[in-house]
């Protein structure tokens, strides 16, 4: 159980090899997690990773998972919290961070591409958060993480499929918080703008962009602070605010203009 | 017999790490068996007044017998001396009930608000331990609600394990649903002496000879604007045939009522600062009648304080240091005035008398340091973390019932008779019935789980 000052002592990552959900992961093991399972689709692929949390003192467990495999997401989850359990105790904290971008305008995808990228970022996203969700009523605590984003409150072009998905994941996190309610489960929805990592690497950044370290201490700091939803950073807020309210021709004008700054290097 | 629960949202008596769990509440023994029956895969933990600080009678996920209803106070046996009484009965019933008679309980914790089977469970201990001992030397037999459903009435004759195992055993040995208790004939007044000491050092000194000469001491000391400055209070019982001996002596306590939300957390540096600066420097009279209850427990008066800590709640850390570890004492009381995250509003300083029999039981003969903190501080779990580590390396251990932060890792170095308490738990609990957050948390009764890799 996340103890009297605050601190989570076993953390699952659903798309474990995710640099904001390992950043994430890393903050809490610095603040005194003991147990870390990271769910990835290339279990292979996370040695290093584990190896880092494991030697600042964590418990890692890699177990395979793909997000797109719907129907199987409830028993890889199921199995997920028993083996943190028989390690170091109930899940307290589980990040769904898993997600796909494929950035290009939205007529040159392929229809099949972009039905996928909408299947595994909203679909497969609510089956993982309903399934955590129901195996945290289930031992009265917890708290769910999901990684939505800015670009579900206004989306562009180049990123439709995504930034639809992003949306129905966000509105599907507010009800499922309701409906969470007096259960001991909390659920933070979690809005990054733009992040430096493997998934916008090669774009062009953004305006305010920020590294994965710094989504993860917005994020540890809402966990402290009760906060049910986090912009990170906290401006983004107030970009998306002010997208929402300009005419859409305005902001396509705004688009135009931050994409011709040359991209910047991480 | 099906025994229906409701879903509710429990914390201890700090107001941190919820969860939620189905709580029964047993109108009799046998409901309360019955219950046990019914129990799912989280197990169950049984709860009394909730005034563990931490996480000690709850159970995530879990069922929650709430024993309160087991209050049933029987007639003293004057011959005897003895009462028994219902787990759920509390201190305060059964001292109203028994005080007319002549009688008081030999051993009160800090509230009187707790019951018999958490008073046994956490084998709480008085001001004054280092005559009395714990709660449970005054326990003659507990009739214990096992995992399987029986009950048994368990003595040290009957079966010691399991009775010392019960004594300290946090509820994990089976569902406390009455004992007998030792009384004593006493009067329900003390005559208190209080002093004012400067520094720690003197603080140490006037507690180690007010022990020699009193029945009760305490000390309320001061870390935010000093370093161990306080004022000892020392008490003794009236002789009961003294012409004030019977009913409260002096003004009754003043009641007041803490708001039902306190939206922030009001201990803040400031407020402490300013609130012990006019408690230390109040006047106090040398020596004074008092009864015993406003000596005892003057928190009682003030209801449901810990709300002025805010939403947040607040975290008490309790250690107890062996016989020759005053230089660690001293060591952890400076570094929390120097150095806690989080502002040390309320810190008491007591000494313990000999230890007890239960293998879990807190006391051991020494100092004991209780120290709460407003809970929100994140770094707050790392500092106590470094001062677990010292009060383990010099002997001593941290109080289960106050608890809600400690790594399991500790449980080990600071109860080195766990092992021999996990026998005989795991004798009257081989299911693993019976369990609690805490539990969870420290592995008590399953062992820590284990670590890196
Ligand atoms: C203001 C204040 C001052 C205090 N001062 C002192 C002090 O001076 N000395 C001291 O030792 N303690 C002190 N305490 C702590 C308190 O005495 C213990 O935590 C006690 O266990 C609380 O009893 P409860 O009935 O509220 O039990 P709960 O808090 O409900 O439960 C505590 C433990 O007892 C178990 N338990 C409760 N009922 C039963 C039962 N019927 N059968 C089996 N197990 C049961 C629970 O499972 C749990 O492990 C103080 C607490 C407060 C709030
Ligand atoms: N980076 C940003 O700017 C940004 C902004 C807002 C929101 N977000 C969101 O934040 C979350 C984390 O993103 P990130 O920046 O950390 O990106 P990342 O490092 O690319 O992480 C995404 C992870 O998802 C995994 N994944 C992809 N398909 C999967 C599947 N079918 N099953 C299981 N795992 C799968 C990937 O695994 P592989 O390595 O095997 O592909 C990868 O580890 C995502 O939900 C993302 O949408 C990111």
């Amino acid at each position: 159980m996340t103890d009297a000052t605050g601190r989570a002592r076993t953390v699952l990552v659903l798309g474990g090899g995710s640099e904001i959900g390992l950043a994430i992961t890393r903050a809490l093991v610095e603040r005194g997690a003991r147990g870390v399972v990271l769910a990835a689709r290339r279990p292979e692929a996370l040695d290093a990773p584990a190896e880092a949390l494991r030697s600042a003192g964590a418990n890692v467990e890699v177990i395979p998972f793909d997000a797109e495999q719907i129907d199987a997401q409830e028993s890889v989850i199921i199995d997920a919290f028993d083996r943190a359990r028989a390690r170091t105790g109930d899940v307290d904290i589980a990040i769904v961070a898993f997600g796909r971008l494929d950035e290009r305008d939205v007529l040159q995808e392929t229809p099949a591409e972009a039905g996928h990228i909408a299947a595994l970022n909203y679909a497969g996203a609510v089956a993982s958060a309903l399934a955590i969700a129901q195996q945290m009523v289930a031992q009265g605590h917890g708290t769910l993480i999901v990684l939505s984003s800015v670009a579900g409150q206004h989306a562009r072009p180049s990123m439709a499929p995504y930034a639809g998905a992003k949306a129905g994941l966000d509105a599907f996190t507010d009800a499922l918080r309701d409906a969470l309610r007096g259960t001991g489960v909390r659920v933070m929805t979690v809005r990054p703008g733009w992040v430096y990592s493997r998934m916008t690497v090669g774009q062009r950044s953004m305006p305010f962009a920020v590294m994965p370290e710094r989504v993860a201490a917005d994020v540890l700091s809402g966990l402290d602070g009760g906060a049910t939803v986090v912009w990170t950073p906290r401006i983004v807020r107030y970009v998306a605010l002010a997208l929402r309210w300009l005419p859409r021709w305005a902001t396509r004008l705004g688009f135009r203009v931050t994409s011709m700054r040359r991209p910047r290097n991480r | 017999m099906f025994v229906p629960g409701t879903r509710q949202r429990l914390t201890g008596w700090g107001r941190t790490a919820p969860s939620v769990a189905t709580v029964v509440r047993p109108a009799s023994r046998d409901e309360a068996s019955a219950a046990l029956d019914t129990i799912g895969a989280r197990g169950v933990t049984a709860r009394g007044l909730g005034r563990a600080y931490g996480d000690a009678a709850q159970n995530g996920g879990g069922t929650v017998l709430d024993c309160t209803a087991l209050d049933a106070i029987g007639a003293v046996d004057a011959e005897r001396g003895t009462v028994v009484a219902g787990g759920g009965a509390s201190l305060d019933a059964i001292g109203r009930a028994i005080a007319a008679h002549g009688w008081v309980l030999p051993v009160v914790p800090g509230t009187r608000i707790v019951t018999v089977g958490g008073a046994i469970a956490a084998d709480v201990h008085g001001k004054g331990h280092h005559r009395d001992g714990s709660f449970g030397a005054h326990v003659e037999a507990i009739t214990l609600v096992l995992p399987d459903g029986e009950t048994r009435e368990v003595t040290r004759a009957s079966d010691r394990a399991l009775f010392d195992a019960t004594t300290g055993g946090m509820g994990l040995t089976g569902v406390i649903a009455a004992a007998t208790l030792r009384l004593e004939r006493a009067s329900g007044t003390v005559r208190v002496t209080t002093t004012r000491t400067r520094d720690l050092d003197a603080t140490m000194l006037a507690l180690v000879e007010a022990d020699a000469r009193h029945r009760y001491s305490v000390a309320w000391i001061d870390l935010v604007g000093g370093r161990g400055r306080g004022i000892v209070g020392a008490a003794d019982r009236i002789d009961l045939d003294a012409p004030s001996a019977r009913g409260e002596a002096g003004r009754r306590a003043l009641r007041l009522a803490v708001p039902a939300v306190v939206p922030v957390n009001l201990v803040r540096h400031a407020s402490v600062r300013a609130f012990n600066e006019l408690w230390l420097r109040r006047p106090i009279r040398a020596e004074a009648l008092q009864s015993f209850d406003a000596f005892n427990a003057p928190l009682d008066a003030l209801g449901a304080w810990p709300r002025l800590y805010g939403p947040r709640g607040l975290l008490q850390y309790q250690c107890a240091l062996p016989i020759g570890a005053d230089a660690a004492l001293r060591t952890i009381v400076e570094a929390i005035a120097d150095g806690a995250p989080a502002v040390p509003a309320f810190a008491v300083l007591k000494r313990l008398g000999a230890a007890g029999d239960g293998p879990l039981s807190f006391p051991i003969e020494g100092w004991t340091l209780a120290v709460d903190f407003p809970a929100g501080a994140p770094v707050l779990g790392a500092f106590l973390d470094t001062l677990d580590e010292r009060v383990a390396a010099a002997g001593g251990r941290v109080y289960l019932a106050k608890d809600a932060r400690m790594r399991a890792e500790m449980v080990p170095l600071m109860y080195p008779r766990i092992d021999e308490w996990r026998e005989t738990q795991a004798r009257v609990d081989p299911r693993g019935v019976l369990t609690s957050d805490l539990d969870r948390r420290l592995g008590l009764t399953r062992g820590a789980t284990r670590g890196p890799r």
